[in-house]
């Protein structure tokens, strides 16, 4: 590891990178905008790991941060981002451009746009090697033609030379996934890699995604609003809101019988293909405002369970037996159906 | 409508889009008339028997003959064969006088428009103080404090020149930079000195090229006017803006000695112009 940088755990866990009470606030004119309050998240070595929640939930803040490429205005208050035993919050720029890449790679939404225009793929999927691993030209076009292959661009040689626009989109998130697997990162952040992409090829994309995973051992943070995606892909689910993880556990423990108003809503918000239901059912009122967010629990104004006591103290996320956690203090409520029915009433 | 006449439709369609760069009348226009331009003062010796500098007092202001061509100055010096030889001189320094500034002003731009904050301050302010000048002014100040001659030109046209284009990166960098595929590089470890390089600089450098062209036109005019005032290429090489001073006295009698090099000027700004207006319709993107 890079000189200077402190290690904080010792051997190494089951855990490849470690989140910690992160908090991320970004200065606007309006006030200071807690986007990440407290985030806590574990990826287990070899796992996908799964985190849901609304538009401006702070999900892809939280992404930004571990990989310190916030905007300008947005800054790290307090947390801990451990990567293989090693806090990458302190690190200046430098020091992180030896993680990003060889250890840490990212997967955007918009391929077509994350993808430099003017330069060839190739190169582009090339770029990385030769930075990073210091490999020559032709050893780097090599491995990009590899790369390419592994994920399942036909022709490699030829479309080596081709520029993005000449790609589909389904071949652009392919190149896309080239470039972040370019250096053998441990971990690859990937931000909504599906949503700009049709069903059919988002299929092709996970499948690609998953058998990756299972390959190189490398483990994935999945951020997403599509729930049906992280139980095809993820093993375990962190659900935000508001700046804050609300449940946290198992995919298939959390999507049978979630612990938390929020994520009961999201599921039942979701069309479902084998569950055709009669109407679907919206989560009434907005996400809150994180200058001031609501008190007590955040999700209260929007809960049909919410008491009194929601309303006078943050909940903790408390745990649950099986390694499950919530921040509902009336999380029984969603077990039982019929309330459960009159929840978003 | 015949299938015939549908089949060769499309290739003719696809040929125009692919080639399109010989469709556009103004760049093709102003590349034959450089191409000539050129092939005339880089082939000088070939179109000429005469030295320019040669005096031949015996034949002083004569007019155009078998013998000289456009006819002879005061001293008696070839016209035709200092029209060319000056052209040269003036192509020669138009073209490198445009390098300096083009590079000046898109490193710094970049390193403004990329970086931000009391840098592109700093570097703004000093853009600002050079712009609020006008042009010929403070190049004719900068040349006569550093003394007449082809050094003098480039350091005042570089430190004049440089201003717009790093206006020009500055912008385009500050779009640029919002983009994605800069957050995807930046996520990939690279130093900002290789984002801004390989993966910036690329996508905005066609607006400092085009703006390049019709720069080359306004320092030719800026080496003529200096040469003309005495401050500029000096004498007894050849040069339309000396040229021009020189056939002053005797435009009354002998118009062709002003007049020729003062088109000569005009025909090759023409070219330039005709270039950058193409390539500004053909590289700009959103235009067919």
């Amino acid at each position: 590891m890079t000189a200077g940088s402190v290690v904080i755990a010792g051997p190494p866990s089951g855990n490849v990178l470690e989140v910690s009470d992160l908090q991320v606030g970004i200065s606007t004119r309006r006030g200071l905008v807690r986007a990440v309050d407290g985030v806590s998240l574990e990826v287990p070595r070899g796992e996908a790991v799964g985190l849901v929640g609304e538009s401006g939930s702070g999900k892809s803040m939280t992404l930004k941060a571990i990989l310190g490429v916030l905007p300008p205005e947005a800054r790290i208050s307090a947390g801990q981002i451990v990567l293989d035993g090693v806090d990458l919050v302190p690190l200046p720029t430098s020091a992180l451009n030896r993680i990003r890449g060889p250890k840490l790679a990212m997967i955007f939404q918009e391929p077509m746009s994350a993808l430099n225009p003017v330069m060839r793929v190739g190169w582009q999927i090339a770029e990385g090697p030769r930075v990073h691993l210091g490999y020559s030209r032709s050893k780097a076009a090599e491995r990009a033609v590899e790369l390419m292959r592994r994920v399942g661009i036909p022709d490699p040689e030829r479309r080596f030379r081709a520029y993005p626009h000449e790609f589909s989109g389904g071949m652009r998130q392919r190149v896309m996934i080239a470039i972040a697997l370019s250096c053998d990162p441990e971990v690859i952040l990937c931000d909504e890699p599906t949503t700009a992409l049709d069903v059919t090829i988002q299929d092709q994309i996970l499948r690609l995604l998953a058998r990756l995973c299972r390959e190189s051992g490398v483990s994935l943070l999945f951020v997403t609003h599509d729930l049906p995606v992280v139980a095809q892909l993820c093993q375990s689910v962190a659900v935000m809101y508001g700046g804050q993880i609300v449940e946290r556990g198992a995919v298939e423990q959390v999507f049978a019988q979630p612990c938390h108003p929020y994520t009961l809503g999201l599921l039942r918000s979701a069309p479902d293909v084998e569950q055709v239901r009669a109407s679907l059912v919206p989560i009434p009122g907005s996400p809150p405002s994180l200058i001031s967010p609501p008190s007590g629990c955040r999700f209260h104004p929007r809960c049909g369970f919410a008491e009194m006591d929601c309303t006078e103290q943050m909940p903790e996320l408390r745990l649950l037996p099986a390694g499950r956690s919530t921040r509902c203090l009336h999380y029984e409520r969603c077990l039982e159906p019929l309330t459960a029915e009159g929840a978003a009433r | 409508m015949s299938a015939a006449s549908l089949v060769t439709v499309a290739p003719e369609r696809a040929q125009a889009r692919k080639a399109g760069w010989y469709r556009q009348p103004a760049l093709l226009a102003g590349l034959i008339l450089l191409a000539v331009i050129l092939f005339m003062v880089i082939a000088a010796p070939l179109l000429t028997s005469y030295n320019p500098i040669s005096q031949d007092l015996n034949a002083t202001l004569s007019g155009p003959s078998a013998h000289h061509l456009l006819g002879t100055d005061q001293l008696g010096r070839d016209t035709w064969s200092r029209l060319l030889y000056g052209g040269r001189v003036d192509l020669q320094v138009a073209f490198i006088a445009v390098l300096f500034p083009f590079v000046l002003g898109t490193v710094l731009g970049s390193v403004a428009g990329y970086f931000g904050g009391w840098v592109d301050l700093i570097i703004m302010r000093v853009v600002d103080i050079v712009v609020a000048f006008p042009f010929y002014v403070l190049i004719i100040a900068l040349v006569f404090v550093l003394g007449p001659g082809e050094r003098s030109i480039y350091i005042a046209i570089t430190v004049v020149g440089w201003v717009s284009y790093a206006r020009i990166i500055r912008g385009e960098i500050l779009v640029a930079k919002r983009q994605e595929y800069v957050l995807a590089a930046q996520s990939g470890g690279l130093s900002n000195l290789r984002i801004m390089g390989r993966h910036l600089l690329p996508n905005v450098i066609t607006q400092a090229i085009i703006y390049a062209m019709s720069d080359i036109v306004q320092d030719i005019l800026a080496i003529v006017t200096l040469s003309y005032l005495g401050l500029g290429i000096q004498p007894p090489t050849p040069d339309w803006g000396s040229m021009i001073a020189n056939g002053q006295n005797f435009l009354t009698t002998h118009w062709q000695l002003t007049t020729l090099p003062g088109l000569a000027v005009v025909v090759t700004g023409l070219a330039l112009s005709l270039i950058g207006d193409g390539l500004a319709d053909l590289l700009r993107p959103g235009q067919s």
